[in-house]
């Protein structure tokens, strides 16, 4: 049987979450129509966003639901890009960093590309965290022409967390808005939207043991986005289109259960993540932790293995029976150099050698052992493979 | 054995992985990323390395029931078979990108790469047969299937790369047959064209790519005996045997059509000179290899037949190797052989080996093209 160790690229649904999805695709009707059964949809719904609301720590009007993680982010950059240089044509400066999601960087490339607007790319220290005093500089130089800034709360492939706070306050001294794609860090640590400072927020369900194919943009009720997609004027008027009731359900209870567990998922996978580190670190010599003495996950473990190739280690992992990751692969499925890693100053052929290892409640510490067990002379072999 | 299917998402790749399965080997496919920014979608009869590709070649491994991955080797691909095509281009010479791919990729990057991690064998959907000769040492042999016969595109494998190639469909009477079986698996890719082009050139047009990346540089068009007839804007524009194009105002003494005979890459001069002056009648290689084990003793003159392209017929020669260039006397005279071209030695059916030809001697001497 197989090991699956790759939590960071979707968490296996819950049991419970999917009883509650089936039954609720079950229940006919539209949430839009008036009569009884669109009435019976339409609570389904409602009760799903309140329930997400109280997960995030948000307003029920903030929750926005959408497709996930990808159309959140574009919502929130696109949109606020949008809304922000149209109430004031100097606002056409995007700040970011090169770590973010590709369902940040390629919007925010598309606007400059499309769209002429300026990207200011934050230097990344080479733990992975951004770098908060250049921020702030440019926060000082530019403020009347910064449209927003998009920063992840969490990274998806080395774990590497943002101190959202410290980028919010930074911002709000000239009000500017912040957007987190906070798909990686939900359900994984604390993540209190009220708190946050936080204009716009993505998550999504399936990082949180729910379904694919639904997500969410929190958008503080101060902020206005330009819309995507027009149509029936669902959802704020922001993303129209048929309301997926039985996803939110899904999602929503997902959620309730990972906020209602965070504290026993982080005590488990913090004990797992340090008995990894040690055995790999131990036995392998040439392993380098990516984000150093960062911030991070704990159920995220990104390594670089000094003199292979990532497609060779995952083969042989994969042929053992085990899931990991490289962190990202192209569309042809090739595994590519991490653009995370290459930001943080690595080279391009560290960048080729990372491997990730994520993990969650249901892993066990058997798993981490016979994994390790694996490793080592994946490692070995892939070394010799390069 | 362990076997590492080669699966580019064509036809034949993937009949030769569903063969490889039913010979009870433990199959593992592999599409090779050769682009680093590959294509979404295929255009005509081009290439193996768009994302359309590498689809067709994981449906077929589901179908097949086998694991799938996809290795990387771009890297190496652009240093030792498109930088090479380039560099060739520029040396003037006309090289054979996919016998390099064989040479340096397929049968040397990846199969060291498969070895090292735990593989016995790289199997491809190649036209061509390995046998046991009399002595007990592999042999390659062409196809059954003589017009898609693959051998020569094959003839860069050294005998350690022998001992671990696999072509299941080598031995298959014809391309139909293959198609048919394709179909009868239910493999969707049994209609698919098959690929000419070369598959990083993605319009097709090889001066047209080869301008790009190299530029104009003006030269001379010159005959045999020195005199300028013309200019050009880049010899790497041109290929031996070319007629059209060359833009000479003044007709040639006697009023027939002049051809490239040689480019010059030191000097940027195009050599221009009658039908008759194209052919050659030796061709000699410093780069050759042998294809299984080495011929007794190659400095002796021996009896075989040189194939100079992929679609070509194999023609009478003898062969030896003199002062470390394998030469190649051939019996009748050749047209418009280019240096860089592969000559792949034949005796009969078997493979012996292949050089790549650095020089050519024509049939017509320059005195006596002037004379006529």
């Amino acid at each position: 049987m197989a090991i699956y160790l790759d939590y960071a690229a979707s968490v296996p649904i819950n049991a419970e979450v999917l009883a509650t999805f089936t039954e609720a695709l079950t229940v006919s009707g539209n949430a839009s129509s008036t009569h009884s059964f669109g009435q019976t949809s339409r609570m389904m719904l409602e009760e799903s966003r309140e329930q997400i609301a109280l997960a995030v720590g948000c307003d029920r009007s903030e929750v926005i639901f959408t497709s996930g993680g990808t159309e959140s982010d574009n919502l929130a950059i696109k949109g606020l890009f949008w809304q922000r240089r149209g109430e004031d044509s100097a606002r056409n400066v995007i700040v970011s960093a090169y770590t973010e999601h590709h369902g940040v960087i390629d919007p925010i490339e598309w606007l400059e590309t499309h769209e002429g607007a300026e990207v200011i790319w934050l230097p990344v220290l080479e733990n992975g965290q951004v770098d908060l005093k250049a921020l702030e500089n440019v926060l000082l130089d530019r403020a009347n022409e910064v449209a927003l800034v998009s920063l992840m709360w969490a990274n998806n492939e080395t774990g590497v967390i943002t101190d959202i706070q410290a980028v919010t306050a930074l911002a709000a001294k000239h009000k500017i808005p912040v957007h987190s794609d906070a798909v990686a860090a939900f359900g994984h640590m604390s993540t209190n939207f009220a708190d946050s400072g936080l204009a716009a927020m993505s998550i999504t369900a399936h990082k949180v043991a729910g379904p694919v194919g639904v997500g969410a943009l929190i958008l503080s009720r101060a902020s206005k986005v330009t819309s995507l997609i027009h149509g029936g004027g669902q959802e704020r008027s922001v993303r129209s289109g048929t309301m997926n009731a039985a996803g939110a359900k899904a999602f929503a209870h997902a959620a309730e259960l990972a906020v209602k567990n965070l504290d026993q998922h982080i005590r488990h996978t913090d004990s797992l993540l340090a008995k990894l580190r040690e055995s790999i670190e131990t036995s392998i010599a040439g392993a380098r932790f990516s984000r150093a003495d960062a911030p991070g996950l704990s159920m995220n473990a990104h390594y670089t293995f000094e003199g292979l190739k990532s497609d060779g280690l995952l083969f042989l992992l994969d042929q053992a029976g085990f899931a990991v990751s490289a962190g990202s692969a192209c569309q042809a499925g090739v595994a590519r150099a991490s653009h995370v890693l290459l930001a943080m100053g690595r080279s391009e052929d560290e960048a080729n050698a990372c491997l990730r290892i994520t993990f969650g409640l249901e892993t066990t510490a058997a798993d981490i052992d016979a994994f390790v067990q694996a490793l080592v002379p994946a490692v070995e072999s892939a070394r010799q493979a390069n | 054995m362990k076997v590492l299917a080669a699966m580019s998402g064509g036809v034949d790749s993937a009949v030769a992985a569903a063969r490889a399965v039913e010979a009870g080997h433990e199959v593992v496919g592999v599409h090779l990323a050769l682009s680093r920014m590959p294509g979404t979608l295929r255009t005509g009869s081009r290439g193996c390395c768009t994302i359309e590709d590498s689809m067709d070649a994981q449906r077929a491994a589901n179908i097949l029931g086998i694991p799938y991955y996809v290795w990387d080797f771009s890297e190496r691909f652009k240093e030792e078979v498109v930088d090479d095509f380039i560099a060739e281009y520029q040396a003037g010479r006309t090289p054979n990108p996919c016998m390099r791919c064989n040479e340096r990729i397929k049968f040397a990057a990846l199969l060291e790469k498969a070895l090292a991690l735990g593989f016995d064998a790289v199997c491809t959907g190649h036209y061509a047969t390995i046998l046991t000769g009399d002595d007990g040492q592999l042999e390659l042999h062409r196809s059954n299937a003589y017009a898609k016969d693959q051998s020569y595109v094959l003839g860069v494998l050294t005998e350690k790369e022998l001992k671990h190639a696999y072509f299941p469909i080598g031995a298959s009477a014809s391309k139909d047959d293959i198609r048919a079986e394709a179909a009868a698996r239910g493999l969707a890719v049994a209609n698919k064209p098959d690929s000419y082009d070369i598959c990083f050139i993605p319009e097709g047009d090889t001066q047209d790519w080869l301008n790009d990346k190299l530029g104009e540089i003006d030269g001379n068009i010159v005959d045999r005996t020195g005199n300028v007839l013309g200019q050009h804007s880049g010899a790497h524009g041109f290929t031996i045997g070319q007629r059209k194009g060359l833009n000479i105002g003044r007709p040639a003494a006697d009023g027939k059509p002049r051809f490239v005979l040689e480019i010059r890459p030191k000097t940027n001069e195009v050599v221009v000179g009658s039908h008759a002056a194209l052919a050659v009648i030796e061709l000699a290689g410093s780069r050759f290899t042998w294809c299984g084990s080495a011929p007794v003793d190659a400095t002796t003159w021996f009896d075989a037949d040189v194939q100079v392209r992929a679609h070509a017929d194999a023609v009478p020669c003898q062969a030896a190797v003199v002062d470390g260039e394998i030469v190649m006397k051939l019996r009748d005279p050749l047209m418009g052989v280019a240096p860089g071209q592969t000559a792949v030695l034949y005796v009969g059916t078997r493979v012996l080996g292949q050089a790549t030809i650095d020089r050519t001697v024509s049939a017509v001497a320059v005195e006596a093209e002037a004379l006529a």
